[in-house]
């Protein structure tokens, strides 16, 4: 495992209006790991993730101070060009949300919007896309049916597809599971431990075991301040504060 | 590049937007900028003060608002007194009387008849109501403001009946238990419970109401008979603002004072409109507010 | 008396005034159609009038009104969609986005009498366009504006955000969002509203009076600038105006229904499109 840095984020705060979402959040990401963000409801887990792509920039009253820097590039710098931004940082929602188009158009619709006109190149993306993110196999005969006729889990694993087919670095994941049941969940668990050989994975996550089944470093957040960022092991084991203890242990939260 | 072009898009739809800001300036610009010859020739105390509206006289024109003023008002005063009646009870059956099927024929039924065209009511006032009223009250003819009331109300109902009942279903299910917990009945209910929390809804629907029937030219101009002169009881023939417009734009070279008059007459008819819908539109909002 | 009695009369009055609108429209459709549907025929309907009306058909006002409806449409429902597009996918919930919209529905208060004295100054005298299909188009389609804007926004509401976000997401603009995941969903929406106002359009009288409509030309339109007949004036004429109003009442009711028929056909589109529409997206 190496131990590059591929996301640091220093003194960064978050408002809502006059709401302070997030309270000097400071987090080194590593490249090539599963980063997992843990924390009870409302405590900015996906603030902090919308912060790494900005789609904050979206919520009107939304007001970011502090730096996060993408490979060294501090992406909240004027002129940063964030569709650019948003290619190389992927995200998946917490809802499955494909489009009302077809599987194929799908996955199609990143790498078209980017200029990608060739349909044996599309189809060659379209195809490599679904196979990592183990879909091909169940779809491969039916691309052009409609999306929305796919099971919760197969919706998921397609927005993975969509989100893989752009080529980002980073892959940002805000409870990609928890709309799913036990077989499709630990299907996506087994997609993202694949995907971490090739890509940075940031996940927000309510299962603790899911947390500590998948992920080398591990968040815990806390009415918006980052209470503990350490490896997995040492926050599942012997965390060094005791709100965190206290979180894991299920005596709160 | 490309996000100068995301910007000049942007900038173009927002142009669209605000096109919507300009034309509604442009209207009361250009009235007043059509009426000021008017106001200036005429004066403006004259203008006012007046009921005599006579621009062709032969002893010299003559141009008094008031009498169109005061019949507009008093047709849509006697629409009023048939349309809100007739629409809240309409709306309130709909909404908490009537089943799924009678409310399937109702709905649109009211949208259907929002969607008959003034000139065919005005044509109804000719035909069916007018003599209808003339036998009833035993007149020569029907064309008068009760005849333009009628019409007026009917012009008005669908507004009113659908924005009441929008405001009647939205009283939330609580207080409508609340009642029923202590013992109410539904007519009890409705009385004191529904129709009081829905009031500013149904209140904004009747200014809606108003501000469309006062505006209204096509059934006025053809079912109150179009007398100049200020009506005294409500068999009378009367001409409204809009009918007066209506009746004379068509009839005066460009530019001259009785054209200016007429803007005149449009731009106090704007005003009226405006104030009423504005009105309403407070309430609506506040309404929405609370809710 | 009882609280049950009450109950009872209550109920029945609020039922007497359901019934009295279904009366009211039940009786107008009636009294038309039954009144007019002799004198409805395919020379009424394809022929020019004759004889000082008496006689012919209401041919040059059925295409007047088709006219001057296509040009309202290419004025609204165009600004209607653009503008609407600023409104729901641009604009910010701010002081603008709330006058824009406190400017719609004023407009839509503006009385129809009002557009016509706006369309001369405007159209008529100031553009020179004269009394023409033009300028009588254009009054209507400023006047349908706010219906086709509030329609169109109506339909981009129905499209879910997350079909934004998830474009967005991907790095797409948001012109690119819109025209490639928002808008293909959206439009036979917005269509079918703007349909519904445009039926309102055709049918109304006191816009055209003097930006356009003509008592009698025998001949069709030759070109935008020219004056037209219509259906909704047409039968303000033959009711109010004709020097012989007892021997037109017949044509005067047959174009009463023509221009109710008309009206309904439109709406009925607008409802089926609606229908159908909505059923697909149900399905998938
Ligand atoms: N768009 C918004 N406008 C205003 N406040 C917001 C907005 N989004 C989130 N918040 C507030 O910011 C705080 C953090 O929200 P966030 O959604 O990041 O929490 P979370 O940790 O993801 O919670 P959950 O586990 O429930 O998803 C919450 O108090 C929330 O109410
Ligand atoms: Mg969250």
């Amino acid at each position: 495992m190496n131990n590059k840095t591929k996301v640091k984020v220093e003194n960064l705060n978050c408002f809502y209006d006059d709401f302070q979402a997030l309270k000097d959040i400071n987090m080194e990401i590593k490249s090539k790991e599963i980063t997992a963000l843990i924390g009870p409801s409302g405590c900015g887990k996906s603030t902090f993730l919308r912060c790494l792509n900005r789609m904050n920039d979206l919520i009107e009253g939304a007001r970011i101070e502090g730096i996060v820097c993408i490979d060294d590039y501090d992406i909240y710098q004027n002129g940063t060009d964030v569709v650019s931004l948003r290619k190389k940082v992927g995200m998946v929602f917490q809802q499955p949300n494909p489009f009302p188009k077809s599987i194929y158009d799908n996955i199609a619709y990143g790498p078209r919007i980017h200029g990608i006109k060739d349909r044996s190149r599309l189809n060659e993306i379209v195809e490599k896309s679904l196979k990592n993110s183990a879909l091909w196999e169940e779809v491969k005969d039916r691309l052009d049916t409609s999306a929305l006729d796919l099971s919760g889990g197969q919706q998921q694993r397609l927005c993975i597809a969509r989100a893989l087919a752009v080529e980002p670095d980073i892959l940002l994941m805000d409870e990609p599971a928890s709309a799913l049941d036990p077989v499709a969940t630990s299907r996506i668990e087994d997609l993202m431990k694949d995907l971490a050989e090739n890509y940075t994975i940031v996940i927000v996550t309510h299962n603790m075991q899911q947390a500590a089944r998948i992920s080398d470093r591990t968040g815990f957040f806390l009415m918006g301040e980052l209470i503990e960022f350490d490896r997995t092991e040492t926050i599942f084991e012997k965390p060094a504060q005791q709100k965190t203890e206290d979180y894991i242990t299920g005596r709160f939260g | 590049m490309n996000r100068f072009k995301e910007k000049m898009i942007r900038r173009f739809f927002q142009l669209n937007g605000l096109f919507v800001i300009f034309v509604l300036i442009g209207i009361f610009v250009l009235l007043i900028r059509n009426s000021y010859p008017a106001f200036r020739e005429i004066g403006v105390w004259n203008f006012f003060s007046s009921a005599e509206w006579n621009p062709t006289s032969f002893t010299g024109p003559k141009y008094g608002i008031l009498a169109q003023v005061y019949s507009s008002l008093i047709v849509t005063f006697g629409a009023m007194l048939i349309a809100v009646p007739l629409g809240v009870a309409t709306a309130a059956y709909i909404s908490e009387v009537a089943g799924p099927g009678v409310k399937n024929i109702l709905k649109p039924t009211i949208e259907i008849l929002a969607g008959i065209p003034s000139v065919v009511l005005g044509f109804m006032g000719i035909v069916v109501i007018g003599p209808l009223i003339a036998r009833v009250f035993n007149l020569n003819q029907g064309l008068n403001a009760i005849n333009g009331s009628i019409l007026l109300g009917i012009m008005a109902l669908p507004t009113i009946t659908s924005l009441s009942e929008d405001a009647i279903s939205a009283v939330a299910k609580k207080y409508k238990e609340a009642s029923y917990g202590l013992g109410a009945n539904r007519w009890q209910t409705l009385v004191s419970v529904v129709i009081p929390s829905a009031l500013s809804g149904i209140i904004a629907s009747i200014m809606l109401g108003m501000g469309r029937a006062i505006g209204e030219t096509m059934a006025v101009l053809m079912a109150t008979g179009n007398s100049p002169a200020m009506p005294e009881n409500i068999f009378d023939s009367l001409r409204t603002m809009t009918a007066t417009i209506a009746i004379e734009l068509g009839e005066v070279p460009f530019n001259t004072t009785h054209y200016y008059a007429l803007f005149a007459v449009g731009l106090i008819l704007f005003i009226m409109t405006f104030l009423v819908n504005l009105v309403s539109d407070i309430i609506l909002h506040k309404y929405q507010e609370v809710d | 008396m009882s609280r049950k009695y009450k109950q009872f009369f209550g109920f029945m009055a609020l039922r007497l005034a359901g019934l009295i609108v279904l009366f009211v429209l039940f009786y107008i459709i009636y009294d038309i159609v039954s009144k007019g549907l002799s004198s409805i025929n395919w020379e009424f309907i394809s022929q020019p009038p004759r004889r000082g009306m008496t006689e012919g058909g209401i041919y040059p006002a059925i295409v007047g009104t088709f006219y001057v409806t296509v040009i309202t449409a290419l004025v609204s429902v165009p600004l209607g969609m653009f503008g609407a597009i600023y409104l729901n996918e641009y604009a910010k919930k701010g002081r603008l986005s709330r006058l824009i919209r406190m400017a719609i529905r004023n407009l839509a208060g503006v009385p129809s009498i009002v557009f016509g004295l706006f369309g001369v100054a405007l159209f008529v005298q100031w553009f020179n366009f004269g009394p023409s299909l033009i300028s009588a188009g254009f009054t209507l389609g400023l006047m349908t504006l706010p219906v086709t804007i509030t329609a169109s926004e109506e339909a981009l509401k129905t499209v879910p955000d997350a079909y934004r976000k998830g474009s967005l997401a991907l790095g797409a603009t948001r012109w690119e969002t819109i025209k490639t995941n928002v808008l293909p969903l959206a439009i036979p929406g917005m269509m079918t509203g703007s349909i519904l106002g445009l039926a309102r359009a055709a049918g109304e009288t006191a816009p055209i009076l003097f930006t356009g409509a003509a008592f009698f030309i025998p001949h069709l339109p030759d070109s935008p600038f020219s004056q037209f007949m219509a259906l909704p004036y047409h039968l303000y004429i033959l009711a109010t105006q004709h020097h012989n109003i007892s021997v037109v009442r017949p044509i005067a009711y047959a174009t009463a229904l023509v221009l109710i028929v008309l009206v309904l056909l439109i709406n009925l589109t607008a409802i089926i499109l609606r229908i159908k529409y909505r059923k697909k997206f149900e399905n998938k």
